[in-house]
């Protein structure tokens, strides 16, 4: 279900005009996946190494559980988010209750929660030595062994950690697809006798389905990648057993191999969703005359959909957030002060350069998907967004690997040539740390763009096109101005993602270079979570900047009611 | 002046046009240093150093196995000139992957005692922090629980509390097991030692220690620095966990407590060897003791330094003698065996 993710589906009936190709474009798009796939090669190459054996000693004893865990857990986190993630997006963009115009923004607001952060947040809540439990067991005289407690440190509570903290991805490219939706489509389907519900079941959600896909693809393989949470809370995957087994066992090549079958899943997504929509289109086709006509809601349905909205919001930011604001008052980080102004602005501009230089890049193998579709575009396509599903450490390590092979090769060359060195030009720089970001983001930017790219019907490139316009200028002056919600989403995803991001920021940052993220997992890692929580408060409230201003440009959009472009 | 790290890539462009060799050459007076220790007392530590020397510090502080990685794929160019690790078997496999250089010091070898350094002199450990029981006052008597193997008796079923099998302080524990016993009954013991869990594997050290104290189990391992954080607290919570539990050193009737070590060593491509060696040799010195003992609560490694009240307050007790180098190169056996007898 991740073709979105991944490039059109080709070939296409209905293709866009331009059939002649760009080789520049699609020269772009080869080179950008050359770069994104090399740290991911050097990894993987490391399987034609000898191993120490280990795979054996994994397949009798570890292997058919992480492959069941990481099944399970695809499982419950794509269904949740999936189903959280499309029902709140319909509520909120067609419906009418109270409430119904705070939820499209209070909704977004988990994003900003770091998944390790709700799992600590979790545990220290909820644990038998937590202040839930104790209050109960004070409360009612209770002890061990003697009540029930919900265990949420397992499959089913891993997954729904992740949940909480993932479904906005779905949240927001849904609901874009829905704004863009044209209403023509809908009220035709309502002329010709389709109640509101069957009309979204029929005609909405299947338009929507490219964007619902890069969600959910994009959940997933955040899922799939994540460590710190499953790690905290006991649960096996690929992830951890990679991590183990490289580090512990000190077996690089059996790490690979892993690393290899974790990929596997996600060729395994890739497919299953190519198969599935290969031969349709997606373009609406016609104008959006006008803002779609809200479905007041009974006074019965609005109650029932402010907790279907207010459920997400609640578990997945509000009660976190208190329990890290417990956290901060009881033993709080006291350094709130020159210090972590230095976190926030390295955060910052990381952040904002990362995605700026990922939505870029995104923009580029879209346009190449789109001018030059054919099957080696949808390859070179399909492999750079490749990085989101790889654990961050992996990726991190092909960083060091592949730049560190550069540098080294440069700087002998350099002293063969000239009889002095280059020493180390990228390794240990804030550029290394970029190319990092790039490789790991630059599916969570491809997701809305090309969703977006997909949802501008070909026939008007052919019309402008027969009108003498160049495809730069069919890019410019139609394709810029409608693609400018989904180019923010883009931007807004990878800021985020870069905020809470740790594994590469750890291990590729340069000297004295701390971020918010590291502050946090520091502390965190020498369990002092009561300290960590003022820099994850510091870390969720970053993160609702972006938030709130992608929220304010997308409801000017709506207000306008006119459909964007030219 | 050092080029900031950040815009090396820059300065580095910009010195392949000028092709001016001299920019790029080392600087003298700073120390570059890849720690995976990141408390915050440790910062006192490094500016107490450039006070004393006048030699600046440049850190990245991460795992010990990413940095390790870092550093092999910087290769003959890698800046650093020191590394930290918080586990003997980090630092023994830094060694084993060529990254250090051994390096000899009088000072150190007459401070550091001899099962705490590398006998080539590549590492040393410079503080020691040992794997504890916290019990449960109420519940295990005095001389009840008196040694790892005894977490194994099926007496003790449903009442250990101990985290996961990745963690790299059980698999030195184990490691040191194994020294002592072998193979196979170190797998037995380890089959016992997950039979008798209280709980799966779950959380860090902190969090044993709090389960224990609210009667999820009744014996705890840990590392004491974690026990000692908490005795330290002004938190009530934190106070009424210390009050209900008692440290036990276990084996103190045959080959002593199992101990850990921070360490520390030479890069092997070090630019900065004076530095390095100068920041080595301070490590040892008593105030630099002090640090690690009443910042982190960990046991000071040179004779003569005390380890702070708190600490002090749990005991003297025998320190396994084996040689840290040795468990450290155990630590990929120890954790199959643990796969095997099912520790997650």
């Amino acid at each position: 279900m991740t073709d979105a993710v991944l490039g059109p589906s080709s070939p296409a009936p209905q293709r866009p005009v331009v059939m002649a190709g760009r080789p520049a474009l699609l020269g772009l798009a080869l080179v950008l996946a050359a770069v994104v796939a090399t740290p991911i090669l050097a990894v993987a190459l490391s399987i034609f190494q000898r191993g120490s054996g280990s795979i054996a000693h994994l397949a009798e004893t570890v292997l058919a559980e992480i492959v069941l865990n990481t099944l399970g857990l695809m499982v419950m986190v794509g269904a949740g988010t999936a189903a959280i993630g499309v029902g709140t997006a319909w509520l909120v963009t067609l419906c009418r209750f109270p409430g119904s115009r705070a939820f499209e923004w209070l909704l977004l607001l988990p994003l900003a929660v770091p998944a390790y952060i709700i799992g600590y947040a979790y545990t220290d809540a909820m644990a038998f030595a937590g202040p839930i439990q104790s209050g109960l067991r004070a409360m009612f005289g209770w002890s061990r062994g003697n009540y029930w407690f919900p265990e949420i440190h397992n499959l089913p509570g891993v997954s729904l950690m992740l949940t909480l903290v993932l479904y906005p991805y779905v949240y927001l490219l849904a609901r874009a697809a829905f704004l863009d939706q044209s209403t023509c489509v809908l009220e035709a389907a309502r002329t010709l006798g389709a109640s509101p519900w069957t009309a979204c079941l029929r005609v909405g959600l299947p338009m929507a389905r490219p964007a619902i896909a890069a969600g959910v693809a994009l959940a997933l393989m955040e899922a799939l990648a994540d460590f710190g949470t499953v790690q905290y809370f006991g649960v096996t995957t690929f992830t951890t057993t990679i991590y183990r087994t490289w580090f512990g066992l000190g077996d690089r090549v059996a790490a690979a191999q892993l690393a290899t079958g974790l990929l596997g899943f996600v060729l395994l997504l890739v497919a299953v969703e190519f198969l599935a929509r290969r031969d349709r289109r997606f373009g609406a086709g016609g104008r959006r005359h006008r803002t779609i006509a809200p479905l007041y809601l009974t006074r019965r349905a609005g109650a029932l959909a402010f907790i279907a909205c207010g459920l997400p919001v609640l578990l997945g930011f509000i009660l976190p957030v208190a329990a890290l604001l417990r956290l901060h008052a009881l033993d709080g980080d006291p350094l709130l002060s020159g210090r972590f102004l230095t976190y926030a602005q390295n955060s910052f501009v990381l952040a904002g350069a990362a995605a700026v230089l990922v939505v870029t890049a995104a923009t580029l193998v879209a346009y190449a998907g789109r001018l030059s579709p054919g099957p080696v575009t949808t390859t070179a396509i399909r492999i750079a967004s490749i990085g989101y599903a790889v654990p961050g450490t992996v990726i991190a390590v092909g960083i060091l690997m592949a730049l560190g092979g550069f540098d080294a090769a440069l700087d002998g060359w350099a002293k063969a040539a000239f009889g002095w060195g280059t020493g180390l030009l990228f390794s240990g720089t804030a550029a290394a740390l970029l190319y990092a970001y790039l490789v790991r983001f630059l599916a969570v930017a491809a997701g809305p763009v090309e969703s977006g790219l997909h949802q501008i019907p070909a026939s008007l490139d052919a019309a402008a096109r027969t009108l003498g316009a160049s495809a730069a200028k069919v890019a410019a002056a139609i394709h810029a101005p409608m693609l400018r919600r989904p180019l923010l989403t883009a931007a807004l995803l990878v800021f985020v993602d870069v905020l809470k991001e740790l594994p590469a920021t750890i291990i590729v940052r340069p000297f004295n270079f701390d971020t918010l993220a590291i502050r946090v997992y520091n502390l965190a890692s020498d369990e002092r979570l009561a300290q960590a929580s003022t820099g994850a408060l510091v870390i969720v409230a970053i993160g609702i900047v972006p938030v709130v201003i992608l929220t304010r440009m997308i409801a000017r959009d709506t207000r306008l009611g006119s459909r964007p472009g030219a | 002046m050092a080029p900031s790290p950040t815009r090396r890539a820059l300065l580095g462009g910009a010195a392949l046009l000028v092709a001016s060799p001299a920019l790029l050459r080392a600087q003298t007076r700073t120390l570059n240093l890849y720690s995976s220790r990141h408390y915050d007392t440790d910062e006192a530590l490094y500016s107490d150093f450039t006070k004393q020397t006048g030699i600046a510090i440049n850190r990245v502080e991460a795992g010990e196995d990413p940095l390790l990685a870092r550093m092999q794929s910087e290769g003959a160019n890698s800046p650093a000139d020191v590394l930290i690790t918080v586990d003997a078997g980090r630092i023994e496999k830094a060694q084993g992957m060529g990254l250090l250089q051994p390096f000899a010091s009088e000072t150190l070898a007459s401070r550091i005692p001899a099962n705490l350094r590398d006998p080539d002199g590549n590492w040393f450990g410079f503080s020691t922090r040992a794997r504890v029981f916290l019990v449960a006052k109420d519940k295990v008597a005095e001389g009840a629980i008196g040694s790892y193997e005894d977490l194994a008796d099926p007496k003790w079923k449903g009442k250990v509390l101990i985290r996961s099998s990745t963690n790299v302080y059980n698999q030195s524990l184990t490691g040191s097991v194994l020294a002592a016993h072998g193979p196979e009954k170190t797998e037995a013991w380890a089959r016992g030692v997950v039979a008798n869990m209280a709980r799966p594997p779950r959380g860090g050290d902190t969090d044993q220690i709090r389960a224990a104290a609210a009667g999820e189990g009744d014996i705890a391992v840990a590392n004491t620095y974690y026990f000692g954080r908490m005795a330290l607290s002004s938190k009530p919570e934190d106070k009424a966990v210390v009050e209900k539990l008692r440290v036990v050193f276990p084996n103190q009737a045959d080959r002593g407590t199992h101990v850990n070590i921070s360490a520390a060593g030479i890069a092997r491509h070090a630019k900065n060897i004076d530095a390095a060696k100068a920041f080595l040799e301070y490590l040892s010195t008593p105030s630099a003791q002090r640090y690690f003992a009443f910042g982190n609560s960990e046991y000071p490694v040179v004779a003569g330094v005390e380890p702070p009240p708190h600490v002090a307050a749990w005991g003297k007790f025998k320190v396994d003698a084996l040689n840290a180098r040795v468990f450290a190169r155990n630590n990929a056996e120890a954790l199959k065996i643990m796969d095997r007898a099912g520790w997650k």
